[in-house]
């Protein structure tokens, strides 16, 4: 039985890593940027929520009607003003951008906040649980993992039906085509930068909601678990992120089993097997030409 | 420019217009004036500048001399979506569908945003240029997976789909069977008839005389001859340029 639990459980983290890794994703899927910022603009997104709760006594879900809005202005101003310039440099460029903004970030919240884990409270919905044949399933995993699948089917839904979401796939294919076509793709890029940032606020309240708390430095981590998320599901495909987020999760509860020190190696394992043997990524597509 | 009486600027006019890249030259001083409703022809050796000089009107380089009008207005500094919107269309050599949008979406992003249309008419827009095109029975296919004819034809249907006056065709006919040159021939005197304006670089020549009124030979990103086609092609100054190379 605790084998069948270690699955559900790795099932359900999966969702948790799926929404994390879903902001890299869009945002590499699009623009071809790698946003080494994203662990740290998660945790950004966590301290918002904090400040909210501490200033104005909204609660942590109610700090997300805020502090998502939030982020998505943050990340289409980001795209505008300095990811684009970035672009137009060279392709390493952006690469130096988010990985400055990913060290200003944390050393910013330490100053301000010191290194102290800060509280994000949610009354006892961290500890509840609902139990179903025997297993306990934590209601916030299940709550994550069913906000994963919503908000991967919403996405999935806009990118093939609405007419900016047809933009978003002509860019990923060639922004250049797409100006021809009356397109400013530096808007599109801008759009998509603004989804990808409202879902990496989502995560970065949702670890630390998870975790209980924040700390500056907490990004490190979640960023290589994206990272090894959207790898390990294939890139350009949404649904693939849940897929790798689920292997992820599932790879480390069962590692749990074993030794509670190991989730993470077996989990970078993983991440590592899957790179050697099937290097596009589980759903992943053949590599664009 | 100022606009002559009676309105009849020239669709496009090139003023004085050059392009370097660094030290290099690739047009040196071009002018030109296309009358509205000239279909003209562009020729000349490999190299030459045409498809930079088609970049310039489009808006993809910036002209680093002279100017660029489209019916009378100053378009030089426009991006080149901005003068898609005012109705410059552009086809590439080398066809850049988006690879994973069907045919359909194709032309409907380039109806909606390069045609400025909304709901249906512009899926009607996109489905016109479509069938112009010849690709209506491939609507839903991914473009990704058109055979070549498939994909010039793809792009002959997004420039259209964005509503142009003035169409910029690089290459069109260029890797066709002498069939599916025909086919494309037809298409786009259709074009012509229907008083779409059309400037059209091309090394089949044979294609280019049976649609253009007017050609030009482009050598060195120097003008070297304007006239009648084929006046043009029995010219001294034209055969030197290509010399040994055949005009086909």
């Amino acid at each position: 039985m605790s084998w069948l639990n270690a699955v559900v459980q790795g099932v359900l983290l999966g969702g948790f890593f799926a929404i994390s890794a879903l902001g890299l994703s869009i945002v590499f899927g699009v623009m071809r940027i790698v946003n080494l910022a994203h662990g740290a603009l998660m945790i950004l997104a966590a301290y918002g929520s904090v400040l909210l709760i501490e200033r104005t006594g909204l609660g942590t879900w109610s700090s997300l009607l805020v502090v998502v809005p939030v982020m998505a202005a943050l990340g289409y101003l980001l795209q505008r003003l300095v990811l684009q310039r970035a672009v137009s440099i060279s392709e390493l460029a952006p690469l130096m951008v988010t990985f400055g903004i990913s060290i200003m970030i944390p050393n910013a919240l330490v100053e301000l906040f010191t290194s102290d884990v800060q509280a994000l409270p949610t009354g006892n919905l961290a500890t509840r649980s609902v139990s179903a044949g025997g297993i306990a399933v934590g209601l916030l995993p299940l709550l994550t993992f069913g906000i994963a699948v919503v908000l991967i089917a919403g996405l999935q839904l806009f990118l093939a039906r609405a007419r900016s979401g047809r933009l978003m796939r002509a860019a990923a294919d060639d922004s250049q085509a797409l100006r021809l076509m009356g397109v400013d793709n530096r808007v599109v890029y801008a759009q998509a930068t603004a989804i990808a940032f409202a879902t990496l606020a989502l995560a970065g309240v949702l670890f630390g909601v998870r975790q209980g708390g924040v700390a500056p430095f907490d990004g490190q981590v979640t960023v290589l678990l994206a990272f090894e998320t959207v790898i390990i599901g294939g890139l350009g495909s949404l649904w693939g992120t849940l897929v790798g987020g689920i292997v992820l999760g599932v790879t480390q509860t069962l590692g749990g089993e074993f030794s509670p020190e190991v989730p993470l190696l077996v989990g970078n394992l993983m991440f590592l097997a899957v790179l050697a043997f099937r290097p596009n990524g589980i759903l992943g597509r053949e590599t664009r030409a | 420019m100022t606009p002559q009486p009676g309105g009849t600027a020239p669709i496009l006019e090139l003023v004085d217009v050059g392009k370097s890249f660094g030290d290099l030259r690739v047009i040196e001083r071009v002018s030109l004036a296309v009358p509205s409703g000239q279909a003209l022809g562009v020729v000349g050796p490999n190299g030459a500048g045409k498809s930079t000089l088609l970049n310039v009107i489009a808006g993809q380089e910036r002209a680093s001399r002279g100017s660029v009008h489209l019916d009378g207005a100053d378009v030089t500094r426009r991006s080149p979506d901005e003068r898609c919107r005012l109705g410059i269309g552009r086809s590439y050599q080398i066809p850049r569908p988006f690879t994973h949008l069907t045919v359909f979406e194709n032309a409907l992003v380039a109806a909606q945003y390069g045609g400025r249309l909304r709901g249906k008419a512009a899926q009607a827009a996109a489905l016109d240029a479509l069938a112009v095109a010849g690709l209506l029975p491939a609507s839903n296919v991914p473009s990704g997976q058109l055979p070549l004819l498939g994909r010039k034809r793809m792009e002959m249907a997004r420039a259209l789909a964005t509503q142009p006056r003035l169409l910029l065709l690089d290459e069109i006919a260029g890797g066709l069977t002498e069939a599916e040159a025909d086919e494309l021939v037809g298409t786009i005197s259709s074009l012509k008839r229907t008083g779409i304006n059309i400037i059209w670089i091309e090394h089949v020549v044979k294609a280019l005389v049976q649609v253009v009124d007017r050609l030009v030979c482009l050598a060195s990103g120097v003008l070297i001859k304007d006239g009648a086609p084929d006046e043009v092609l029995k010219s001294e100054e034209v055969l030197r340029v290509y010399l040994g190379s055949e005009l086909e």
